[in-house]
């Protein structure tokens, strides 16, 4: 049933499964081909053509993301014609668009930067014809510069076929082509439930995290991966810091279980309650019927005596606690303890119920 | 759950019943509909309203507000008598069908239609579809537990299960989505006034015996009170001092009056948050604590499966770790208790939590375990009962439909159900405080069928009061057909329209939840 299929990839002979492609037989053997529109777990479309190989006996060149092996297929990744026709790619790409670096948030982590480097472009031979569409900030969370959007795709693949948000699509024809919610709204206006992950699956500067603009570059974040704090998935996902602040929430479908690299708005667009300047920095005890300032021993001693006194008097089940399906798995268990074994009862719970 | 997230995208048919999972766990939402786009799954949604998941299933089954054990039933029903059971699996793995069958027998579909005004031939098709398939899964929330008869409503979901076959099977199960972060953990950890962790029974001697051991104090036999029992025992005076570690009952719990008595007949209530909440500020002490991104720890999300969380920032002030509060403040009543890390905690409760015994630090720090693991070779369990139940046979249990606490009447003729919103979470302390959610969803609404507003005289946007018998909200109304005619929805995430006021505090039997998806209204234009 699962026969072995033997092809030669830049000389190399390699063993690959029916139905796999010719670059996820590369991918797997350590062979780099570029791709721009290629997005895992969706479908090949071809759209963007910098994965081009050339394939012994073909007529043409082929894109690499949408051809199945076949026994004794012969390719070659890095021929002078391959490498010519990528460059024409990002020429092309290049001159369609306002790409500009210097202020562009995705600079030193953006698809194209790399491969405009990796070929050695020095200036596309074609004018630089940016189609000056608006910059649409009319959100807080996502900013969309189409002038950067090279049409790959990606963001729409994500948002329909791993989502199933079914939001975003290209619409208009040629040269006039652009991705964006029904009837060309923005995104405030639109379906869109700000899950985020076009943002991440954008190789360009079109989508970008607003709240992070100008707040730290790719190489000058930290990346601190932990579980989100909301609901009962656990999504893995990346904290962003920079100065010691979360800027932006990304996340990785390398991280595998439970979501795949896939968040949603709060795990995404709900994280600005950590620094904010209303958290809580002090005990307080309440005096004359105001919440004061007190330290820790004060607060410390305050409960201790308090909770002393109520347990000799009116003995331990009259002191109760309720513990947290927010907190630590660590805490809930230390919480337990506390009441059972310091307080001596096992008036103990959380909001399980609510 | 006891099947896994991963396994919903490749199961046959997935019975969605009494969760709204698109709002309130959105990736698992995502799983479902990629399921039905991409992989041919049937999936049948069982809700009073029109949530987003109706948009892809192959039937909605709409009943009346609190008819769940109906709809089940009839389901069952139909299955009963078109054949489409599972005989083998119910000789050989279950135990009490013939009583079941005999209490099943009355629930036809036109029985059932009188009852929860689902249509008969529905619950025919949306049985078949479940009857048939070869491995299905079946998903519920909170629309099926909180309601009097929430235990009930498991039970006959854990029922069909049985009855087809789909317990212990790969892409099947019975699995409630969990709501918070780490509801399974605290569950897991014994927050429970009944266990101790890992679900041992505080009434259990040798249970007891061992955690005496092992924290080398005598330890107290008497289950203890559950949340709304605390509540009751402050409002009569009888307890008094109450310990809240980042809980906020003051939005959370129905009948806000009452919870608010409650707490202010405390001789000492103690707070600790990482803001100042409803519920802090009626403390005697508030305690600072740090947010899940200043500290390290574990949670265990809805599939059992324990992941890590990273300290990444410091927290702000002198805000400390939870566990740091909770130990420093032990030491100071004279119980020394000191952990260098929380993964020294974690090192205690694999000694003492026969199913995390080989969930380490180590072992989950590229990707989580699920539990149970009974040691550190163990590489964790996908789904649970797959050659025997916990305990042994799966029990069927022969149960009657019963109506909700209170139904509409001449002077409260609106169902009231409640619950959450996509961008808001909770009691919304973390929600609201972050801008882009609050662009999307800024204030709370209620939500009311266009027939009914029009009845009243109510657009969109208007002001309106809505009152029950506990109490009186205003609120803007959106007019919209998520709701059925009859029935207000509202979130509970807004203290200026704290819907909690208008809840009934009365609670199941069992589960001691409160029938948050049913109570009685008014509506009026304010």
């Amino acid at each position: 049933m699962d026969q072995k299929i033997s092809l030669t990839i830049d000389g190399k002979i390699l063993e690959a499964s029916p139905g796999q492609t010719i670059l996820e037989v590369a991918r797997g053997n350590g062979i780099h081909i570029p791709t721009l529109c290629y997005y895992k777990g969706t479908t090949n479309v071809g759209a963007c053509r910098v994965c081009v190989v050339e394939v012994e006996n073909a007529r043409s060149l082929v894109a690499s993301c949408c051809m199945p092996v076949s026994q004794g297929m012969v390719v070659m990744t890095d021929t002078e014609k391959v490498i010519n026709a990528r460059k024409l790619v990002v020429e092309l790409l290049w001159s369609s668009g306002d790409h500009n670096c210097l202020q562009c948030e995705k600079n030193g982590d953006c698809e194209l930067q790399d491969l405009v480097y990796e070929l050695g472009i020095e200036k596309p031979r074609f004018d630089i014809d940016s189609p000056g569409y608006e910059i649409e900030d009319t959100n807080s969370m996502i900013q969309r510069d189409l002038n950067k959007c090279i049409l790959c795709g990606k963001c729409i693949r994500v948002c329909n076929e791993i989502q199933v948000h079914e939001v975003l699509d290209f619409s208009m024809r040629g040269s006039n082509a652009k991705v964006g919610p029904a009837f060309d709204a923005d995104y405030i206006d639109s379906e869109c439930v700000f899950c985020g992950a076009c943002v991440d699956a954008c190789p360009v500067g079109a989508l970008t995290f607003k709240q992070a603009r100008f707040k730290g570059r790719p190489w000058e974040l930290e990346k601190v991966r932990t579980t989100c704090p909301y609901c009962g998935v656990g999504c893995q996902m990346d904290l962003n810091i920079s100065d010691g602040k979360v800027v932006k929430v990304t996340t990785d479908s390398e991280y595998g279980q439970p979501n795949f690299g896939m968040l949603c708005s709060k795990g995404r667009f709900g994280m600005n309650f950590i620094g904010n300047p209303d958290r809580l920095k002090t005990p307080l005890i309440r005096r004359d019927g105001e919440l004061k300032e007190a330290s820790w021993e004060e607060a410390y001693s305050y409960i201790a005596e308090k909770f002393a006194s109520i347990k000799e008097k009116d003995g331990p089940d009259s002191i109760a606690g309720l513990s947290s399906a927010r907190c630590t798995n660590e805490e809930n268990y230390l919480f337990q303890k506390f009441m059972r074994a310091v307080i001596g009862t096992n008036n103990v719970d959380h909001c399980a119920r609510l | 759950m006891t099947n896994s997230i991963e396994e919903i995208e490749f199961t046959d048919a997935i019975l969605a019943i009494g969760t709204n999972t698109t709002e309130n766990h959105p990736v698992i939402g995502s799983c479902v509909k990629r399921a039905v786009r991409r992989h041919g799954a049937k999936l049948i949604v069982v809700d009073p309203r029109k949530i987003p998941l109706v948009r892809y299933a192959n039937i909605w089954l709409r009943p009346k507000p609190g008819t769940n054990v109906a709809v089940l039933s009839g389901l069952m029903n139909v299955i009963l008598h078109e054949g489409l059971l599972a005989k083998e699996y119910i000789e050989t793995r279950t135990e009490g069908f013939d009583t079941f069958k005999e209490t099943i027998e009355k629930y036809t579909p036109e029985y059932v239609e009188e009852i929860s005004g689902v249509p008969a031939d529905d619950i025919r098709t949306a049985a078949r579809i479940y009857g048939e398939a070869e491995k299905a899964s079946i998903l519920y929330t909170m629309g099926v537990t909180q309601h009097t008869h929430g235990t009930d409503a498991v039970k006959s979901c854990a029922n069909l299960a049985m009855l087809c076959g789909n317990v212990g099977v790969e892409g099947g199960g019975v699995n409630p989505l969990r709501g918070q972060n780490n509801v399974q953990g605290a569950c897991d950890m014994g927050a429970l006034p009944n266990v101790f962790p890992a679900y041992q029974q505080v009434a259990s001697d040798e249970a007891r015996t061992k955690f005496e051991k092992a924290w080398g104090v005598s330890l107290p036999a008497k289950p203890g009170l559950t949340i709304m029992e605390i509540m009751n025992a402050a409002h009569d005076g009888d307890l008094k001092g109450l310990y809240i570690m980042g809980e906020n009952p003051m939005i959370s719990d129905p009948d806000l009056t009452h919870v608010e008595a409650a707490l202010k007949n405390l001789d000492i209530l103690v707070v600790q948050d990482i803001f100042l909440t409803e519920t802090a500020q009626l403390a005697d002490i508030v305690l600072p604590s740090a947010c899940f991104a200043e500290k390290d720890g574990t949670f265990s999300n809805t599939e059992r499966r324990v992941q890590l969380i990273r300290k990444a920032v410091e927290a702000p002030g002198e805000a400390k770790a939870d566990w740091q509060i909770i130990s420093e403040l032990a030491t100071k009543m004279g119980c020394a208790t000191s952990y260098a890390s929380a993964e020294k905690i974690m090192d205690e409760i694999n000694s003492l939590a026969p199913s995390y015994a080989g969930i380490t630090y180590e072992r989950i720090g590229e990707e989580g375990i699920q539990w149970p693991c009974p040691n550190t070779e163990h590489p964790g369990t996908k789904y649970l009962h797959k050659d025997n139940f916990s305990r042994g046979l799966g029990l069927f249990s022969a149960i009657d439909y019963r109506p909700s606490e209170e139904l509409p009447d001449d002077e409260y003729p609106f169902f009231l159900t409640t619950g959450r919103v996509l961008y808001h979470f909770h009691t919304a302390t973390m929600t609201r405080r972050s801008v882009g959610l609050n662009e999307r969803y800024p204030e709370s609404l209620a939500e009311i069928n266009p027939a009914d507003a029009k009845k009243l005289g109510i657009r969109e946007g208007d002001l309106v009061t809505v009152t029950s018998r506990r109490g009186s909200v205003k609120v803007k109304a959106s007019v919209i057909e998520t709701p059925p005619e009859g029935t207000i929805f509202m979130n509970f995430h807004f203290s200026e329209a704290a819907v909690n006021l208008l809840t009934n505090p009365a609670l199941d039997p069992i589960g001691k939840i409160p029938e948050y998806k049913v109570c009685a209204v008014k509506v009026e234009a304010a």
